[in-house]
């Protein structure tokens, strides 16, 4: 099957990461720093990228700052034509490194935001002190001008806070904030029973992000991203598996999405061993849900099948055991009432500690 | 606040938001925080005399100029797309 190019790469530079957020998108599995690419072959597979139509670069991790060549790297993709993003805790930055992002022609800054005070955040983090250095390097940031969007992954333990949280991105100068409800792959997964928002927050986010929104309009953008357990309709993963953006994992493995890995008969390719143009177009992992044929009833005589086509295949996996069934989530499918006995045992039972991301 | 542009507004494209030739595509986009946007003649058009020094009533008299279209037509198609822009902040105005 032919595929459109992709527009988006995210690379994972690395795993290594000085917070343990319970809900960290990287697999239980972290890859070590060993087995890391070298600053040569990212570059090398950013102009692979660039050639093949990719236009925008999310330099992630783990911690970007984490790798020694994080400005080397941005330097060349700038260089190579690449719209340059970093996604970052901003731990591991400093005013210097900051200064050298620039000069390499760095774009923008997605920073994350764990909690809205030190006691929160850090608990949440799992590293003491880790607030108060975001918030310097988050002024440093705002004083050079860098654009940056505030990523405020939202679960039980902050959702009430979410006014505070849109004060802070307006203080920090941020043009845009995402209120991101936690997604259930990862780390995220075997901490669901500590996670999961209630329904009344579910209910009073939608509310506090319309308003804030229209209060805002010109001033923050607010992209929402809601509590998937909560919704009569799966998300579209990914846009549709291979079909916009890719995901390479530190020692260069080749997924649509950066959960893909949970789905393990699939088998995936890096571009240790194959072009990148090659891996998209030819690798089964990568042709394996594409476009719709291979969609399984109810979703082949859905009218949203080419609105989120199936749903989350990760999340099938998870739910269903079976990465080609309907996404649980969507309330046709006829495994949803396990979204809803996961909703009922977990809010009557919620779980007090969180199990720390750890290598 | 009101996103919609007055004559003498000046709007700009901010630092990370800029017109780029999508030479895989054969396209221009505009290359935005997290965002591609796919443009067409018309935003191109636009978007060239998007500088932070013209004003908005003096680029809608320019394009009406430029491609013979009537100037209330051109205002409200270019207001409409600033606008837009606007709202997401990938547009900013000087007033």
């Amino acid at each position: 099957m032919t595929a459109p190019a992709p527009i988006a790469l995210l690379a994972e530079l690395t795993h290594r990461c000085p917070l343990s957020c319970p809900y960290c998108s990287n697999p239980v599995e972290l890859e070590r720093k060993e087995t890391e690419l070298d600053t040569q072959t990212w570059v090398d597979v950013f102009q692979q990228a660039f050639d093949m139509g990719v236009l925008q670069l999310h330099l992630s991790g783990g911690e970007p700052a984490s790798r020694r060549d994080l400005e080397d790297l941005t330097a060349q993709a700038a260089r190579i034509g690449l719209y340059t993003n970093l996604i970052t805790s901003g731990i591991g930055l400093t005013p210097k490194r900051l200064d050298r992002l620039e000069a390499a022609g760095l774009d923008h800054i997605q920073l994350s935001l764990q909690g809205t005070n030190a006691d929160l955040a850090d608990r949440i983090g799992g590293y003491r002190g880790g607030f108060d250095r975001k918030m310097v390097i988050a002024k440093e940031i705002g004083d050079r001008g860098i654009p940056l969007t505030l990523n405020a992954v939202m679960h039980r333990h902050n959702l009430d806070d979410l006014d505070r949280t849109i004060e802070m991105a307006v203080e920090l100068g941020a043009r845009r904030l995402e209120v991101a409800c936690v997604q259930f792959h990862g780390w995220a997964l075997p901490n669901r029973a500590a996670l999961l928002p209630t329904l009344e927050q579910t209910r009073a986010v939608k509310d506090t992000v319309a308003r804030a929104s229209k209060k805002l309009r010109g001033v923050l953008a607010i992209d929402f991203v809601p509590p998937d357990y909560y919704s009569d309709f799966p998300k579209a993963c990914m846009g549709g598996w291979g079909s916009t953006g890719l995901n390479i994992t530190p020692n260069g493995t080749v997924l649509p999405c950066h959960a893909a890995q949970t789905i393990t008969h699939l088998e995936f390719e890096s571009v240790r061993d194959k072009p990148l143009l090659d891996i998209w177009h030819h690798s089964s992992a990568f042709n394996a849900y594409r476009g719709t044929d291979w969609l399984p009833e109810p979703c082949q005589s859905c009218e949203r099948k080419e609105i989120d086509f199936g749903g989350c295949r990760c999340q099938a996996m998870a739910l269903a055991q079976d990465a080609e069934a309907t996404d649980p989530v969507c309330k046709k499918s006829p495994l949803h009432s396990r979204v809803t006995d996961i909703l009922d045992a977990m809010l009557a039972n919620p779980e007090k500690e969180f199990i720390y991301r750890k290598a | 606040m009101t996103l919609e542009l007055h004559q003498s507004d000046r709007p700009y494209l901010p630092r990370g938001v800029r017109v780029q030739r999508d030479t895989v595509r054969d396209r221009m986009v505009l290359q935005a925080p997290e965002k591609v946007i796919e443009l067409d003649d018309i935003g191109v058009a636009i978007l060239s005399r998007v500088d932070g020094r013209t004003s908005f009533g003096q680029i809608v008299t320019d394009l009406a100029t430029t491609y013979g279209a009537p100037a209330d037509q051109v205002e409200t198609d270019v207001q409409h797309f600033l606008q837009a822009l606007r709202s997401r902040l990938y547009v900013l105005v000087q007033s």
